[in-house]
Formats: C-alpha cells, sequence, structure tokens
C-alpha cells in the first residue's frame, strides 16, 4: 500500500459565541453560580498495570492518571545520587477536543507538562529514594477548561495509591474573570471568552501553593479575590479527594464485617 | 528503552504445561474468551465513542468526523484513518513518544478490517467531487494491557463507529454549513477479528498478557457479517502449519459472530 | 490534647496526628512538632510515638528479610534480582559458588538463569546503593514449582497471622504449600491446580479485608464452602 496523505481543513462550525455567559442573574450557562464548582466524581485504584492510578470527572472533564515507580532509572545516567528523578507527562487524546487534536506533543503539553510536575514535586519526599524514577501519567479523554488543574488533582491521588510518601494531596482549582464577573472554575466557553485565568494548586494542610499561572487581565485588588476563591475551590477539591481515597477502603471494610 | 519483561520460568512452564492438557491457567478453555464489557457514548465531545473491557485489558476509541481533501483517485469518497496509541500508563512497557512497530501494526490490523469490509460506506462522506469530503478519524487509545490488544482495539473501533452520529449539514458556496440534527454514520458491515495464539503446538484463543509472552506465534482473523473473511495478520517469531490456519479459519467463523452479538447491541 | 484522631481511623496524606512531643513512626513525618501522616492508612498510637499502618505500600529492603525473586540478568560477577521494591538486588557468584571462580570457566546461567524463581534472604542494604542478596542458608535457592501472586507488603504480617495461625490454616484446608516473601510475593505450591486457586483466592480476600476484624474466621469459612461446592459437582 503506497503512503498517503491528506489535507485536513478547520471545520466550519455552527459554534457561533453564545450572546451572554453570565445572566442578570449571576448564573452562568451550566446552570451554577459565580464560586460554585463544577459537579465532580472521582476515583481512585482504576487501572491494572499502573502502581497507582485515579480517574475524575469535572463537568465535562474526564481525566486519567497514573503512576509508574518508584523504580530504577532507564537510562542509567539520567538517575540522581540523593533523590527520585520526576517525570510527569500530560496529554491530550486526539478525541477529547472539539477538532482532532493530533497526538504527536503540543508545545502547550510540554509546557503543561513541565508546570504540572512542579505543582506535584513539592509534596513528594523524592529524597527517600535516590536513583529511581517516578513517572506520572496524565491523560485528558475529555476536555472543557480547567484540565491541567484536574490532572494535578487526580495525578495527586494517583501518587496516594501508588502508596508513594507525601506531604500532603495537591488540589488544583482555576478562578478568573468573566463578564466582569469573578468565578470559580471556568470551563472552556468561559476561558476563551473571559479576561483573565488563574489556575492554581494547593498542598492545604500547609498552606503551600504550587502552581499559579495567569492569562489575561486583573487589577491587583481582582487578583487577590480571585486567588482566594480559587483556595475554596482547591480546599473543596481536597475534601473530594479525601472521601475518594477512604471510600475505597470503607466498603470493603463494611461489607465484610457484615 | 525499557527491557522486555522477563517471565518467570516456572510460570512458562505451567502455562504451556496446561495448554496441552486443554486448560489455561485462569481456568478457561482454549478458544474461550474473558469476559468482555462495552459501553458506547463514553466521550460525549466526540462524534462516536466507546469502551470495550475484554478481562483486565481495556482499550478506548474515539471517532472524530472533519472535511478535508479526497485521494485523488477516489474523488468521491470519504477518507477512513486509523490510529492507534500505547499510551505510556497502560503497561511498563510502553514508553512515551511516536507510535512504535506495534501501535502502527495495531492500527493498520484494525484500519484493514474496517476498510476491506467497506464497513463504512464511504461513498456518502462526499461533499464536493474531488474537492471536499469527510475524514473519519478513528482514535485507538489503549488504557490498561493484559493481552490481546488487537480484538479489545477493533471492538472498541466498530462500537465507536456504530455510536457515531454526523451532524446534518448543507453546501453552501462550497462550504459545509452545519445544520441541526444528526443522522448516524452510514455503516454496512461489522468486521470482527478474533486472534489466536500459538503455544506448544496448539492455538488458544484471545490471550492474556502471560501467555502472549510465551506464546510461539500469534494469527489475527477478521471476518465480515456474512462469514467471509477480509483481513488476516500473523505476528511473531514463530510459525503456523497450513492445517493450523484452516482450523484457525473454521474457528473464527463461529467465534465472530459471537463477538459480533455483543459488540453490535452493546 | 494534641492527638487529633481516634486509634484505628483512616487518615490520608498530610493529616495532622499529633503536636507537641510526640515522635514520629512509620508512615508518618514531622513538621515544626508536628505530625503529619504520609501515607493513607490506619492511625495507632502507641505510648507517645504516632504511626500509620499503610493501607498500601511498595516493599522497601530490610536486612534479614527472606524475599521472593526473579533473575532478570546474568551479569560477569553474579546475578541482578528483581525483588518487586525501587531497586534491583544483587546476589553475587561468590554467595553460591565457594571455590574462588572464574567468569570465563564458571556457568553462572547454569545456576540461576534468567527467568528463574528464587528465595533469597536481604544480608546488607543501605541508600547508597542497591540490596545485596544470600541464598546461602537452608531453604533458600531456586524454586521448581509453584504459582506466584503478589499482594501489598504492608499486607504480609496479616497473611502469617499471629503466631502464623493464618497462613497454617490456609495450608491445612488446601493441602497447598505456602512460601511467603516479605516483599509481597507469595509462592502457592498444590496437588492441583484446584487447590492452588483455592489458596490464591484466600490470600486475595486476605489483602483486601486486611483493616476488618474475624477475618480467620471469614476465609476459612470461604474455604470450606468453595470446597464442598468443587466435590458435589
Amino acid at each position: 500500500m503506497s503512503k498517503r496523505k491528506t489535507k485536513k481543513k478547520k471545520l466550519d462550525t455552527l459554534q457561533k459565541k453564545p450572546e451572554k455567559l453570565i445572566d442578570k442573574d449571576d448564573i452562568r450557562l451550566d446552570g451554577r453560580k459565580l464560586n460554585e464548582l463544577r459537579p465532580v466524581k472521582i476515583e481512585v485504584g482504576v487501572l491494572g498495570n499502573a502502581d497507582g492510578s485515579a480517574y475524575i470527572e469535572q463537568g465535562k472533564n474526564k481525566i486519567l492518571a497514573a503512576v509508574y515507580g518508584p523504580k530504577e532509572v532507564h537510562p542509567r545516567h539520567l538517575a540522581l545520587p540523593d533523590r527520585a528523578v520526576l517525570r510527569c507527562r500530560y496529554h491530550m487524546a486526539p478525541f477529547s477536543v472539539d477538532e482532532r487534536k493530533s497526538p504527536a506533543p503540543s508545545r502547550r503539553e510540554v509546557e503543561l507538562s513541565k508546570v504540572i510536575r512542579e505543582a506535584l514535586e513539592p509534596s513528594i519526599f523524592v529524597e527517600y529514594y535516590p536513583r529511581t524514577s517516578i513517572d506520572i501519567f496524565i491523560e485528558v479523554l475529555q476536555a472543557d477548561g480547567g484540565t491541567r488543574c484536574a490532572g494535578i488533582t487526580t495525578a495527586s491521588l494517583a501518587l496516594a495509591d501508588a502508596g508513594i510518601p507525601m506531604r500532603n494531596l495537591v488540589a488544583a482549582c482555576a478562578a478568573g474573570k468573566v463578564e466582569g464577573h469573578l468565578v470559580l472554575d471556568l470551563m472552556d466557553t468561559e476561558d476563551k471568552v473571559g479576561e483573565a485565568d488563574v489556575p492554581l494548586a494547593l498542598m492545604p494542610n500547609l498552606n503551600a501553593i504550587t502552581l499559579l499561572q495567569m492569562d489575561g487581565s486583573l487589577t491587583i485588588e481582582e487578583f487577590e479575590k480571585v486567588i482566594n476563591l480559587a483556595l475554596e475551590g482547591c480546599k473543596q477539591l481536597y475534601t473530594l479527594q479525601k472521601e475518594a481515597l477512604k471510600s475505597k477502603y470503607v466498603v470493603a471494610k463494611e461489607d465484610a464485617e457484615e | 528503552m525499557t527491557p522486555p519483561p522477563i517471565v518467570l520460568r516456572v510460570k512458562q512452564k505451567r502455562i504451556a504445561e496446561l495448554v496441552s492438557s486443554g486448560k489455561r491457567l485462569d481456568g478457561r478453555e482454549l478458544t474461550d474468551y474473558r469476559e468482555i464489557q462495552v459501553e458506547t457514548g463514553v466521550i460525549e465531545r466526540a462524534e462516536g465513542s466507546a469502551r470495550v473491557r475484554l478481562g483486565k485489558t481495556e482499550v478506548m476509541a474515539g471517532i472524530k468526523i472533519e472535511t478535508g481533501t479526497p485521494f485523488p483517485d477516489v474523488p468521491n469518497q470519504g477518507v477512513l484513518t486509523v490510529n492507534a496509541e500505547l499510551v505510556p500508563l497502560a503497561s511498563p512497557t510502553f514508553e512515551p513518544g511516536p507510535p512504535n512497530e506495534n501501535a502502527v501494526e495495531l492500527a493498520r490490523i484494525v484500519d484493514r478490517g474496517i476498510r476491506e469490509s467497506k464497513a463504512i460506506e464511504l461513498e456518502k462522506l462526499c461533499v464536493e467531487p474531488g474537492k471536499k469530503v469527510f475524514i473519519v478519524f478513528v482514535d485507538v487509545y489503549v488504557l490498561n494491557h493484559d493481552g490481546n490488544l488487537i480484538d479489545a482495539s477493533a471492538m472498541a473501533a466498530l462500537a465507536a463507529l456504530l455510536n457515531t452520529k454526523m451532524f446534518n449539514y448543507e453546501v453552501e458556496g462550497g462550504e459545509v454549513k452545519i445544520k441541526p440534527g444528526y443522522t448516524p454514520l452510514p455503516i454496512r458491515n461489522h468486521p470482527i477479528p478474533v486472534t489466536f495464539a500459538k503455544i506448544n503446538g496448539k492455538l488458544i484463543l484471545d490471550p492474556w498478557l502471560e501467555e502472549e509472552q510465551v506464546m510461539d506465534a500469534r494469527l489475527t482473523m477478521t471476518l465480515d457479517k456474512d462469514g467471509k473473511i477480509c483481513a488476516i495478520q500473523k505476528g511473531g517469531y514463530g510459525y503456523f502449519t497450513t492445517q493450523q490456519i484452516l482450523e484457525a479459519a473454521n474457528i473464527a467463523r463461529e467465534k465472530t459472530e459471537e463477538l459480533r452479538k455483543i459488540v453490535v447491541k452493546g | 490534647m494534641p492527638l487529633f484522631y481516634e486509634k484505628r481511623q483512616l487518615v490520608t496524606p498530610g493529616d495532622l496526628l499529633a503536636e507537641d512531643n510526640y515522635i514520629t513512626g512509620d508512615n508518618t513525618y514531622e513538621d515544626n512538632g508536628k505530625i503529619y501522616a504520609s501515607r493513607v492508612g490506619l492511625v495507632d498510637y502507641e505510648a507517645r510515638k504516632v504511626h500509620v499502618v499503610a493501607l498500601k505500600a511498595f516493599y522497601v529492603p530490610y536486612v534479614g528479610d527472606t524475599v521472593i525473586g526473579k533473575i532478570i540478568e546474568v551479569t560477569t560477577g553474579g546475578w541482578i534480582v528483581d525483588i518487586n521494591a525501587p531497586y534491583f538486588a544483587m546476589l553475587r557468584a561468590s554467595d553460591v559458588i565457594d571455590r574462588p571462580f572464574k567468569p570465563e570457566t564458571s556457568d553462572l546461567p547454569s545456576i540461576f538463569d534468567v527467568g528463574d524463581l528464587i528465595i533469597a534472604k536481604v544480608v546488607a542494604y543501605d541508600r547508597t546503593r542497591d540490596p545485596l542478596l544470600t541464598v546461602r542458608e537452608p531453604g533458600l535457592g531456586k524454586i521448581m514449582r509453584g504459582q506466584l501472586i503478589e499482594i501489598t507488603p504492608t499486607k504480609i504480617p496479616r497473611v502469617i497471622g499471629r503466631k502464623g495461625s493464618m497462613v497454617s490454616m490456609i495450608k491445612r484446608e488446601t493441602g497447598c504449600q505456602i512460601t511467603i516473601g516479605q516483599n509481597g510475593l507469595i509462592l502457592v505450591s498444590g496437588k492441583t491446580a484446584e487447590d492452588e486457586r483455592l489458596a490464591v483466592m484466600a490470600l486475595h480476600k486476605i489483602e483486601e479485608e486486611s483493616h476488618t476484624s474475624g477475618l480467620t474466621d471469614r476465609v476459612t469459612e470461604m474455604l470450606r464452602k468453595k470446597k464442598e461446592g468443587v466435590e458435589h459437582v
């Protein structure tokens, strides 16, 4: 069979910009209030081969995270003598977005892989396992804005599921400004059309912010409010993370003791 | 490069011994498949999607439809393109990077089954002959590798295609304008593969991971809904005799019908 | 009151367990006088020591442990063994061959080859180098038959049971030989595949329900019921 190529053109879609993202009662397109998180569903320990794994649905986001390690590093020269090497790959499935995305890593995915790794690293006791590597894989199966944050939230659970010692779980959430309002947990349309998006990751018990980025334009006062909103969102997610971790064991305990 | 996993000698012997006596390590008969679960519509944003669980092997398939230029030799036909990703989270042996030979072979076997059985009515996907057609992207995503990725992937791809809804459209000034409403992707055939592994001279169906690590060779046969063979692929370092191949074809005829019922209904 | 949880409550990494003059035990860490959990598990207090019994953790080698390992490479000086830990372990040729050996004339693969399963003991381990094994003691060496299963290493004590009560019971009920590696690998060797499958089922049940009480009785009952079921067929 000869090799062939075909050119793909951008589809003319009916997706015109919605008139308004937030109505006069401060209700958003998906029915949420300004400071409301999207509905979240979390499951821990979903993959057979990975040492640890977790899955999240946050609004329309569907994200899978897996951890392999700690294990010996290959190739050897990448090993560090006094700590584990952390490697992280954030990747989107071709069918995860409206216009099919090529499976090859984009520059955005490369950047996000780095900032996600740097968001999780402070939580892991890497110094306990010199000369090893801990690999984190995040696959976005369906995307609707805020995937780097949901990826961090899930990856942190996968690390706990792998039995890797940590200082704290990491929870992440974005907040921003849309049509003049300060909102929590922006979905894709809000992010594209809004005035600012601030993703943030937090180790809640230690009050440590490990990811912080911003796109857009905000006054310093607005920024402070937005950060507080995001922190609130992170704390809510942290509660859900803990529940998800515990529920695996609580159910078994109840069933068993009947 | 991660070295290939080393199979325990004790286990190799055990698997081979059992197969000789007609049994397998997990209690299955030689021609039994593991439990199959098919779920469709798992990714709403995609035009079609499905997830198949074959034992612990898990594969997701997503379908996206875009417009593009047709191939010059078939100007009236839509285009089918199949890609497979062995993403690293599915197995400690999968590395990040462009598709390696296993991923490419997997995609091409799945593609062959769909293409040769003419499963998709590509003639109906033409917008403007020679200029604009629809491209059907089938993306196979392996989520957990516990053996027999070929059958799981092909079943996921078929289930996803059957789940695919195309937006209604009209052509205005050479451009595609989307109208409200959907129609199912026109599908006229249901190709289903069965994959055999040869261990100790015997043929077994649906090898799980450890059986794959021990097998001499594998043979995949894809049959369409009329029982006609539309694709075959032999893989691995070993060989098959003519008799074994014909034996496989006969088993395939019955088995693909069983599997087809699960995929087409689910 | 510097204690924040009750005994055997489920905690997650970062949960504050105690403060003011408590000592850190397993799976905890200290920061500024406060003690936090570092793994998911059940918290416990003993005198002024706080520790967490982890529900899931990988094996970290400990000198004196009996482990089951897989030979993954033969080198000029010995073998590299996968013991299901973050580090591969080493077995030196000199551990097995008494007289001084010459790499050219010694046939190491004939002793242990890639893919062989061995029972060994950890004789040395520190964080600057890979763990070292020995097969010199009686009962150690190559494993010739059986099924290998893997459970999370923190559950091994539960599989053994108090004074070996749990594992003895499984051996009795299934007639299988059971060899336990501290690294979470367990070898089951029985007369029939059915017997082995029963033992494997029991072991997996213990792994899943290890944090509950009355487990020994439930496992015994399950085994008896399954055996009856098989006999009636």
